[in-house]
């Protein structure tokens, strides 16, 4: 592709995806100590300098962090000199990419490098994650990421969609995927656990723990010369729905809903869906609204059953889906990412490889 | 080297929030032991109120009263509650739909166990004893059997009516910097200064951060810098700070020490306020029990020339 054509026509594709091995802790690391090697591995599997980068984005939050503006620190990992064009998200990573991808639309951009990472450990996540909570109704009464995703879980229950067994065994089935995959957290056999908030039990509840990913964005022909089977995003969308999770009917997610028409999801089947469900109740919710049945290959990496570091599992959800394109276990792939309580934004993206 | 070092780091915030004339009713109503929510252009009835339609963005004003009677519409039941939450024994968190309102409000309900909550049951208001006008005010909600509760129609107007908040907000961390900035406080504690090298510009960054942000990669060759160094730039400080025991005017300078590839900063003392220069050569002074210098005084040397120090200004 040159330049002549028209910018929003532009094809985009994922070239690249490196992530941590994702663990309880990596207190002996900073941000910057833990991120880097990441850094450096999604440039080399492309052979691209910071210099060649047009664009480069990133998600962070500095509430997991407990400093302001921690994600200028990270920036020290990118070699941000001579002075680079930059920007950041206060979110999930998977949102970076989008921002990445509309400047990469725009023409303004061949190349893009997109990261997120999160450290969890030093805090309380379940507390800390109450801060994103509407300040007067609904933060001072200290409600936690658990206890929401429970109120979602009971209310699935009650419609007869699911049960306890049938959660247990979503996450079961997904840390048993991970048992292949290197970089989870949890991975195999795990007892499903005590209550933390019922109806969920430990085992429908992601790992707390840290790690980092990022991604190679390019255009065009960019793309084909970086990479041998580029994973064209061929639709992105994201969506959010009211913030008052009363206002809400908790066993559907509308905004999932509608990013996945206007992505462009159901124009052809997929073969694999990496799905953002943090807990197991909410995949269940996701295939309903994004209509997937049995054919569908869902989180083979393990998902965020396995691993969910806060701010860069739902990149890793689109890095997954783009690995398998890459590596031809796939040709067309639905990644999800989520954000705020019980599945409040949601993005989708579908990614294609070329023709085999 | 030793262990990674690690303290505790509280991060506290007394959030001061204006309230909006919706919320401002809303939570005195609170107050008054009044529950209020406001209509929508299609007649539904929002509780908690909000001040715009969340489906069609219209602003919505008009308040009603509804019952301190509701259903409950969903149910989690939390057998460890966590600071701050609105009881300290096991409780049911519950989305109740108050009678005659149309959306669900979150709170706490006080029940004996699990066995005791189901999606459907009827909960009524606990009134906290002292109210100020917050989500608080409701103590929690309790199991209720009775007939719903007739509200008295009030309009939301009132009196010495609440117009803010105070959200107050506290996280707790166990803070560790990381292997590199690990090993430069060590080294304080030897009144030593480390920084790392860069592998491939060779620049000395102090304190080190354990990325050479020019290049983006590792630094891990530890260099010892210092004592001595140069002043590269200063200000003269006139206003004496909060509990800072410093007599003004004093000054506060950039100091590239011996070996370093950028300069750090510190206070100047031990000369004169107005005789401080660029090209003045400095070396730390450590006081009994500190864990960093206290401040920097002039080694009697003579001034470096501006072209050792230009490239670190």
């Amino acid at each position: 592709m040159t330049r002549e054509e028209a910018p929003g026509d532009r094809d985009i594709a994922v070239v690249a995806f490196a992530q941590t091995d994702h663990r309880r802790t990596s207190e002996e690391l900073s941000e910057v100590e833990m991120l880097m090697p990441v850094l450096h591995e999604v440039m080399a599997s492309t052979g691209l300098k910071t210099a060649d980068i047009d664009f480069t984005c990133s998600g962070s939050s500095d509430y997991l962090a407990g400093r302001a503006f921690s994600f200028t620190l990270a920036l020290d990992g990118v070699g941000a000199w001579p002075p680079i064009s930059e920007s950041h998200v206060e979110m999930d990573g998977a949102w970076a990419l989008y921002e990445a991808w509309v400047k990469l639309r725009t023409g303004d951009a061949d190349t893009a490098l997109v990261y997120s990472y999160g450290k969890s450990s030093p805090g309380s996540v379940r507390d800390v994650l109450t801060r994103q909570l509407d300040p007067y109704y609904l933060a001072p009464l200290w409600p936690d990421s658990v206890a929401l995703a429970a109120l979602q879980a009971q209310a699935l229950i009650d419609t007869g969609a699911t049960d306890e067994p049938a959660l247990a065994a979503i996450g079961a089935r997904s840390r048993a995927d991970a048992a292949a995959n290197p970089h989870a957290q949890l991975r195999g056999s795990v007892p499903q656990g005590e209550y933390l908030v019922r109806p969920l039990r430990t085992g429908d509840c992601p790992p707390i723990g840290d790690g980092a990913a990022a991604v190679v964005l390019a255009a065009g022909e960019r793309a084909r010369e970086l990479c041998d089977r580029p994973a064209w995003i061929r639709g992105i969308d994201h969506r959010v729905e009211a913030h008052g999770i009363g206002v809400r009917d908790l066993t559907d997610s509308p905004s999932t809903r509608i990013a996945a028409e206007r992505a462009g999801v159901h124009e052809r089947p997929v073969d694999t869906a990496e799905l953002h469900a943090p807990f197991s109740s909410q995949e269940v919710i996701l295939r309903k609204v994004l209509g997937l049945d049995e054919s569908v290959c869902v989180n083979p990496s393990g998902g965020a059953s396995a691993a969910n570091p806060i701010m860069a599992a739902g990149l890793i959800r689109i890095g997954e889906a783009a690995a398998r394109i890459h590596r031809g276990e796939s040709d067309r792939a639905l990644a999800h990412a989520t954000s705020g309580p019980c599945l409040q934004q949601n993005l989708v993206a579908v990614l294609e490889g070329d023709p085999r | 080297m030793s262990a990674i070092l690690k303290a505790p780091l509280t991060v506290e915030f007394p959030f001061t929030r204006s309230l909006g004339p919706v919320q401002s009713a809303f939570l005195t109503g609170l107050r008054e032991r009044v529950v209020l929510g406001v209509r929508t252009g299609d007649g539904r009835v929002l509780v908690p109120p909000v001040e715009y339609d969340p489906v069609t963005a219209e602003e919505i004003r008009d308040l009603v009263e509804v019952a301190p009677t509701g259903t409950v519409t969903t149910w989690a039941w939390n057998h460890e509650p966590r600071r701050g939450q609105p009881l300290d024994r096991p409780f049911a968190w519950v989305l109740v739909r108050l009678d005659g309102a149309d959306t669900a409000l979150l709170h706490a309900l006080d029940a004996p166990g699990p066995d005791a909550v189901r999606t459907g049951m009827r909960v009524r208001v606990r009134w906290a004893e002292e109210r100020s006008g917050a989500i608080t005010d409701i103590a929690c909600f309790e199991p209720y059997d009775g007939e719903p509760a007739e509200p008295a129609g009030h309009g939301g107007a009132f009196d010495d009516a609440v117009t803010g908040i105070v959200a107050a907000a506290r996280l707790d961390y166990t803070y560790s910097p990381g292997r590199a900035q690990t090993g430069y406080i060590e080294a304080l504690g030897d009144r030593r200064i480390v920084g790392e090298r860069c592998p491939i510009c060779r620049k000395v960054y102090v304190p080190p951060r354990g990325a050479c942000p020019t290049c983006g990669v590792a630094t891990e060759e530890r260099v010892e810098v210092g004592p001595a160094g140069t002043v590269t730039t200063f200000c003269i400080v006139n206003i004496k700070a909060k509990n800072l025991d410093i007599e003004v005017p004093y000054v506060y300078a950039h100091i590239a020490l011996d070996g370093a590839g950028l300069a750090l900063h510190g206070r100047i003392a031990g000369i004169p306020y107005d005789r401080v220069r660029m090209g003045l050569r400095v070396e730390p002074v450590w006081t009994e029990g500190a864990r960093y210098p206290d401040h920097y005084r002039p080694t009697g040397e003579p001034d470096a020339d501006y072209d050792t120090y230009k490239e670190l200004l």
